[in-house]
């Protein structure tokens, strides 16, 4: 007993240290290898107050393009509501295709990252707000990323510049699905992977997400082809989209709210039990 | 004391506010907070130092959103670090006076470079964590590190403490 006691007491320095080690590491091999449920992430008060604050500051300094780009979507939407039938009419549809008004929540990024291979993105809503995990975050250009992690007041979302980011997106034209992916390289560009041989692609083509996404709605932007890979192993072509978001610029964004995801989650789970 | 103290918080706020926004060529952030643990007394308390290292990393990890990379090298570099006196400054570093914060000599230099690319090379590996993208974590390893490396020069000499 006395020998275990004199062990630990003299390797006491050694001992702290394996043991913060372990700590670490378990966080760090936890970051990467599960989808959701970190330990550590900035949708906490103590961070999120921070980045909101540091946010107020910097927000003044892109206020011109931010009304730039509002005066610009409001004019798409004015030549929308004016093209309208019937004028009286409001449309119940808003900006993204297929999403009711109701199930949109406004949302301000205070936090965004683009440097690492693995991105993540804060706003300042959470639960309080209404917002669950895996629920898609877009802009008025295109997607953005899905959440992650949620606190009372603060949340944080996958980018799609993540390594670990996996969406569902097909080609406009064709309709050919495939893989949204990012290779870590290029902030501007992500990859669509698995997508068949047989589609007729051709460079500029627009890619938007797909139908088999429960977390998107379809038709929602993402980008157009910029290259076109073809991979001799297997009959699929890889393809460089060209996102229409910049990812390194970005402001107010919308959280959707699907209300069809689960329902359509419920029904593949009682038919998975079935089989 | 009291010194270390305030250079914890200086340089994690330094880090939050004004390091972690300057993304050099896109992807590339200096991380000039280490130099708390170089700074660090030849002959304080190490077990403080290595408490203080894990809340060091741990901070930067809640901001970064990167699990525990930051901790575990901040921790690695806290351990190492009589290791890197030894080999810079020689076997008996301990019964010199040995005063980072002062004017760039060679031995100062190896120190300080040794360091902070160990430093850097946990951080980046642990990071990327995948054996693919091993050129493009070599490759910011050595562009991250001069650049904090810069810093970390620049910063001693700004707040260098008069001698008098």
């Amino acid at each position: 007993m006395q020998q275990i006691f004199n062990f630990v007491f003299k390797n006491s320095y050694r001992l702290l240290f394996l043991l913060l080690l372990g700590i670490s590491l378990v966080f760090t091999v936890q970051s990467h290898s599960f989808h959701k449920s970190k330990v550590i992430s900035s949708a906490n008060f103590l961070s999120g107050g921070v980045y909101e604050q540091i946010n107020s500051v910097n927000e003044y300094f892109s206020l011109k393009g931010k009304n730039e780009a509002l005066a610009f979507e409001n004019a798409r939407l004015k030549a929308i509501l004016y093209n309208q039938q019937d004028t009286s009419k409001i449309p119940e549809l808003d900006t993204i295709k297929g999403v009711k008004k109701i199930n949109i929540i406004v949302s301000k990024v205070i936090r965004n990252s683009y440097q690492s291979p693995e991105n993540y993105i804060t706003i300042n809503s959470g639960s309080k707000q209404g917002l669950k995990t895996d629920m898609g975050v877009v802009n008025d250009l295109g997607i953005i990323g899905i959440i992650e992690n949620i606190s009372e007041n603060y949340a944080t979302i996958q980018s799609i510049l993540n390594l670990k980011s996996k969406i569902n997106a097909k080609i406009k034209k064709s309709n050919h699905f495939g893989t949204l992916i990012w290779n870590a390289k290029n902030t501007g560009f992500a990859q669509l992977i698995e997508v068949p041989r047989l589609a007729a692609i051709r460079k500029g083509d627009t890619v938007v997400t797909g139908a088999d996404s429960r977390i998107f709605p379809e038709n929602i932007g993402i980008g157009t082809i910029d290259n076109i890979y073809t991979d001799n192993e297997t009959n699929y072509y890889t393809l460089n989209i060209r996102l229409f978001n910049d990812m390194t610029n970005l402001g107010h964004v919308y959280i959707i709210k699907s209300k069809e995801k689960e329902e359509v989650m419920k029904l593949e789970a009682i038919t998975k039990k079935d089989e | 004391m009291l010194s270390n103290i305030a250079r914890f918080f200086l340089l994690l706020a330094a880090q939050i506010l004004v390091f972690n926004n300057m993304s050099f060529f896109g992807y590339l952030n200096p991380y000039p907070y280490v130099l708390f643990i170089l700074l660090f007394p030849v002959n304080g308390n190490r077990f403080s130092l290595l408490l203080a290292s894990f809340a060091l990393g741990i901070i930067m990890d809640i901001f970064c959103n990167s699990g525990g990379v930051h901790t575990t090298a901040c921790i690695a570099l806290a351990y190492l670090r009589p290791n890197f006196f030894k080999f810079s400054f020689g076997v008996s570093y301990e019964y010199q006076t040995i005063r980072i914060n002062d004017k760039l000599t060679p031995e100062r230099f190896s120190f300080i470079l040794s360091t902070i690319t160990v430093h850097h090379a946990i951080l980046f590996i642990l990071e990327s964590f995948r054996i693919n993208y091993i050129f493009e974590t070599f490759f910011k390893i050595i562009l991250s590190s001069i650049f904090t490396i810069l810093l970390v020069i620049l910063i001693i000499y700004l707040f260098k403490p008069n001698k008098r």
